[in-house]
């Protein structure tokens, strides 16, 4: 038999619910605000801001996306490339649009620039790829704030 | 070996929760680690003929002129409509320009409105072709945006040494 002691110790129990809520929650919030499209973002890039920039209703159709440093070089899909040398990276970009029955013309060019970067340099990205067919561009930029 | 029960009966069921916080206070804070606001963006929308394609410009009236003129470091030096009036570098009285220039306030069609074709300097800085675009295209009135010109194309580019 037991003997109880005068001195014994009770277990404190705190009531964990409201923690676990707020966690809970917490978690929730950043889940939600989570960005994953990090494939579309560079950290070498800050874009120039405009007041009429309103991000698109949907995503965009079959989207390549460039982004241009402040140095003048293209980026696409993690590979550095000069504008003059940017010519085999779109051709592979052509053919996986032929892969999925698609065309130059259907693929919407995102072209992600630094804000400082020369505007002549993205004229002549632009031209590179109106050589190899693509015609619908879309120049990002950052919203600004009202 | 005897079972120790209150009272009244009934058998409090205690639930381990340690593993769970720690696997949520784990999550939290990758969650919290990986968290980066993200700028909304937008886009403005180009549609240039391929090269070589031979599409006619569909337009039935001359675009509008923009060019832009830059200094040694990049920045906006002079605005200028149809080689003729010139607005500094006045984005508002390139707008109020455009305004009275496009016929009125509300804003063109899909289908109809004018061109605008921007000639820019090569070394310009491309803030400040934003800049120009945005206060050709359109402006802010509270919360909505009024359209003046959907259609932008560029002229060719002004290599150096050309």
């Amino acid at each position: 038999m037991r003997r109880a002691s005068k001195f014994e110790t009770k277990v404190a129990e705190p009531d964990l619910t409201p923690m676990i809520d707020m966690t809970f929650q917490l978690i929730a919030f950043f889940m939600v605000l989570m960005n994953f499209s990090a494939s579309e973002q560079n950290d070498k890039v800050t874009l120039p801001e405009s007041e009429l920039a309103r991000p698109a209703e949907a995503a965009e159709e079959l989207p390549i996306t460039l982004h241009m440093p402040e140095n003048g070089t293209v980026v696409l899909g993690g590979v550095t490339s000069t504008v003059e040398g940017i010519r085999p990276l779109l051709e592979t970009e052509l053919l996986l649009l032929e892969s999925k029955n698609r065309k130059a013309s259907e693929a919407n060019v995102i072209i992600r620039a630094h804000r400082s970067a020369q505007g002549g340099r993205v004229q002549e990205l632009m031209e590179k790829c109106q050589e190899l067919g693509f015609e619908k561009f879309s120049l990002r930029v950052k919203e600004e704030p009202i | 070996m005897k079972f120790k029960r209150p009272k009244d009966g009934a058998i409090k069921a205690e639930l381990q929760m340690t593993s769970m916080i720690d696997i949520v206070f784990l999550l939290l804070i990758f969650f919290v680690m990986t968290f980066k606001i993200a700028p909304q963006e937008g886009d403005f929308n180009i549609k240039l003929p391929a090269k070589g394609s031979g599409a006619q410009d569909d337009s039935s009236q001359l675009p509008i002129k923009l060019r832009l003129i830059a200094d040694a470091n990049g920045a906006i030096s002079n605005l200028i409509i149809n080689d003729g009036t010139s607005f500094g570098t006045d984005y508002a009285r390139l707008r109020n320009y455009i305004v009275q220039l496009t016929g009125s306030d509300a804003a063109p069609g899909a289908t109809e409105g004018p061109e605008i074709e921007i000639d820019l300097d090569y070394n310009l800085k491309y803030e400040h072709v934003i800049e120009s675009i945005t206060a050709v295209v359109g402006y802010r009135k509270g919360t909505d945006v009024i359209r003046l010109v959907d259609k932008i194309k560029f002229a060719p580019p002004r290599k150096p040494g050309k």
